[in-house]
């Protein structure tokens, strides 16, 4: 799409979003609600020069697109829970090797096949923890479809500024909503090109440039213990410089988290929440202001890592409740009860495949604070 | 050899067990290469978890990939397909590219995308101790199954040729001229080329059913007849066709799609 103004689905502001990103290759395998992705790209990347690949399984795609990234290019793939949970083995790889790709979760109600045209939020945990073994993880929620096309792009400058796999955690309802994308002109948008191990190459920080494959550099790249080149080392000492050093290229740095707040300065009350269950989450709280209620509302659109610093510097002490609004039993408000200690945090949780209304969180948090 | 070793490896000797025949294979893989006029830099060797997958990774001193358990043909795919100059050369045993990998196996052959795969068919999993694989024979006694193997095992040249494979060939370590022959034959075969490479592993599948490295000799024999032959395996070059490949494929999309792009 040339830029300008449009009406589509949050898979193709996700497709389009890739392909503006310099995604050159696309591996995927059907599955609702995130098939749009992969018809959108299977004809938009050869346009472009890409290719799109549909393999035998979430598996395979998975694989692929680690094995592209470290060929040179820029890839993706896209999925929903029962392809996100069979890609853990491989994520967990990328995390170790650290292999800049971007693994889209448009989200639908489980466990197992579920309600699977459904939307729901409940791979928050699983999109940070699903995986084996130690690592900081970056995951991005969008609330519309124009912040699908922004944070694909986000997801992409992420994963090549810090050499990780980054999520971005769609849910089926964003994925399949219909709604005005406006697209930039290209030079007005920021993309981050790979630093390759040629261009300035130094071991001290905590970011290492990356290699290519058939560019002489003779990689050796492995999912064991390794140094720093590569090498395997199965030594305590190496294998904790690693763990720690993954870790805290995440933990180190405060500009990847974003979070979006509304009406906080006089608020004694707060709902929180991401995703499309932000949506009537807003509007509960203006409806609840209107009513003389001092509500603010808190949107994370980084869901991990955690806000944990943010979220305690945005909520003074005069806030007595705290409502977490999501679409799973209950997974966000656990976070926000660790972090925040001088309120007392309420779940609103909603399953079944369904979009909380504006009316029902209402009226839950009106339950509790006239109780 | 010493100027092959200096050449192709990084790291030597290798930890293969005495009597294994991973190391020939390395051996045979460095003088196919040595052999051939291509840019060692155009290698990317990829491999899988288990014995086998450590012939590349960590001793062969070119691009080595060594991934997860079983997909090292579908991280191979996405590699080839981002870099189509890459010669990319897979290195799999039973267990990881017929057993756990067997659906990549399968599929990269329908593609006849332009890999080069070594199958190394110890028929056993080595590295966890000698349990069965898709690959034992019947009977075999391994660790999982004392009583002897009930399930018949793969044959996996036909398991490809069925899918699609273009260029199939199978050799054992005992016949070290065809196989750097049969290699070199592979990394210039244009589509899907697998070599099921039958290698002894003596110490959990020969100890296991006391096999002498002298009984893997006449196991392995090509000139024993297909009865006598207890693995009932025919040797040689099996399939030698041309098909359109896959990558060439692609690129013909993307200059049919091309004419229509817009940014
Ligand atoms: S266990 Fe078997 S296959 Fe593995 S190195 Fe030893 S002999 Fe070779």
């Amino acid at each position: 799409m040339l830029p300008g103004k449009y009406l589509v689905l949050g898979d193709i502001a996700c497709a389009e979003g890739a392909i503006y990103a310099g995604c050159k290759l696309f591996a995927g395998y059907p599955i609702t609600p995130a098939t749009e992705i992969a018809e959108y790209l299977s004809r938009r990347l050869p346009e472009v020069g890409g290719d799109f690949l549909q393999m035998e399984d979430e598996i395979a795609s998975s694989a692929a697109i680690i094995g592209a990234s470290w060929a040179g290019v820029k890839a993706m793939t896209a999925t929903s829970g029962p392809g996100f949970s069979l890609m853990q083995e491989n994520i967990s790889y990328a995390y170790h090797t650290e292999t800049p790709i971007v693994i889209v979760n448009v989200q639908r109600s489980g466990p197992s096949t579920g309600q699977a045209t459904y939307p729901a939020q409940q791979e928050f945990y699983q999109s940070r923890y699903g995986a084996h073994g130690d690592y900081e993880s970056i995951v991005l929620c969008p609330s519309s479809v124009q912040e699908t096309f922004d944070m694909t792009i986000r997801s992409f400058n992420l994963s090549e500024q810090y050499r990780i796999p980054v999520i971005l955690l769609m849910d089926g309802a964003i994925g399949h909503m219909r709604e005005k994308l406006v697209i930039p002109n290209p030079k007005n948008l920021n993309i981050i090109r790979r630093v390759y191990m040629d261009d300035n190459y130094t071991e001290n920080g905590l970011v290492l440039p990356m290699g290519k494959f058939g560019s002489g550099q003779k990689l050796l790249i492995t999912g064991s213990a390794h140094e720093i080149s590569g090498k395997r080392n199965y030594t305590p000492k190496v294998h904790q410089s690693t763990i720690k050093r993954i870790c805290s290229k995440i933990q180190a740095n405060n500009d990847i988290i974003e979070i979006e707040s509304f009406n906080l300065d006089d608020a004694n009350t707060i709902i929180i929440s991401y995703g499309v269950s932000a949506r009537p989450s807003y509007g509960a709280m203006l409806n609840l202001r209107k009513k003389g209620v001092k509500i603010g509302f808190i949107r994370l659109k980084t869901i991990w890592p955690f806000p944990d610093t943010l979220l305690r510097n945005l909520i003074n002490n005069n806030v007595h409740s705290i409502f977490v609004v999501e679409m799973n039993n209950g997974m966000a408000v656990r976070e926000v009860s660790r972090v925040i200690k001088n309120a007392q945090v309420f779940s609103i949780s909603v399953l079944g495949g369904i979009i909380p209304k504006i009316k029902y969180i209402t009226k839950k948090v009106e339950e509790i604070i006239y109780d | 050899m010493i100027n092959l070793i200096k050449k192709y490896s990084r790291f030597l000797p290798h930890k293969f067990c005495p009597g294994c025949g991973n190391g020939i294979i390395l051996n045979c893989f460095m003088r196919a290469i040595d052999q051939l006029d291509i840019d060692p830099n155009s290698y990317l060797c990829v491999s899988g978890i288990g014995c086998s997958s450590w012939i590349p990774s960590p001793y062969l001193n070119l691009d080595t990939f060594h991934t997860v358990h079983g997909r090292a043909i579908a991280y191979a795919t996405g590699a080839k397909v981002a870099n189509k100059k890459l010669n990319v050369i897979v290195f799999t045993g039973d267990g990881d590219g017929a057993g756990i990998g067997g659906n990549h196996l399968i599929h990269a052959a329908r593609r006849n995308i332009n890999l080069t795969v070594f199958l190394i068919n110890n028929y056993i999993y080595g590295m966890t101790g000698g349990q069965m694989a898709p690959t034992t024979p019947k009977n075999s006694i391994t660790s999982t199954s004392v009583f002897g193997s009930p399930e018949r095992p793969f044959d996996l040249c036909d398991l490809v040729k069925s899918a699609g494979a273009t260029y199939i060939a199978r050799w054992s370590v005992f016949q070290p001229r065809q196989l750097i022959k049969s290699m070199k034959e592979a990394i210039l075969h244009k589509g899907f080329a697998f070599i099921e490479i039958l290698s002894p592993c003596p110490t959990e599948f020969g100890r296991r059913n006391q096999l002498s490295i002298k009984d893997y000799l006449s196991l392995f024999d090509p000139k024993s007849s297909r009865e006598k032959n207890k693995f009932k395996t025919p040797f040689g070059i099996l399939v030698k066709k041309k098909s359109p490949e896959f990558c060439d494929i692609l690129d013909q999309i993307k200059k049919i799609a091309s004419k229509k792009g817009d940014i």
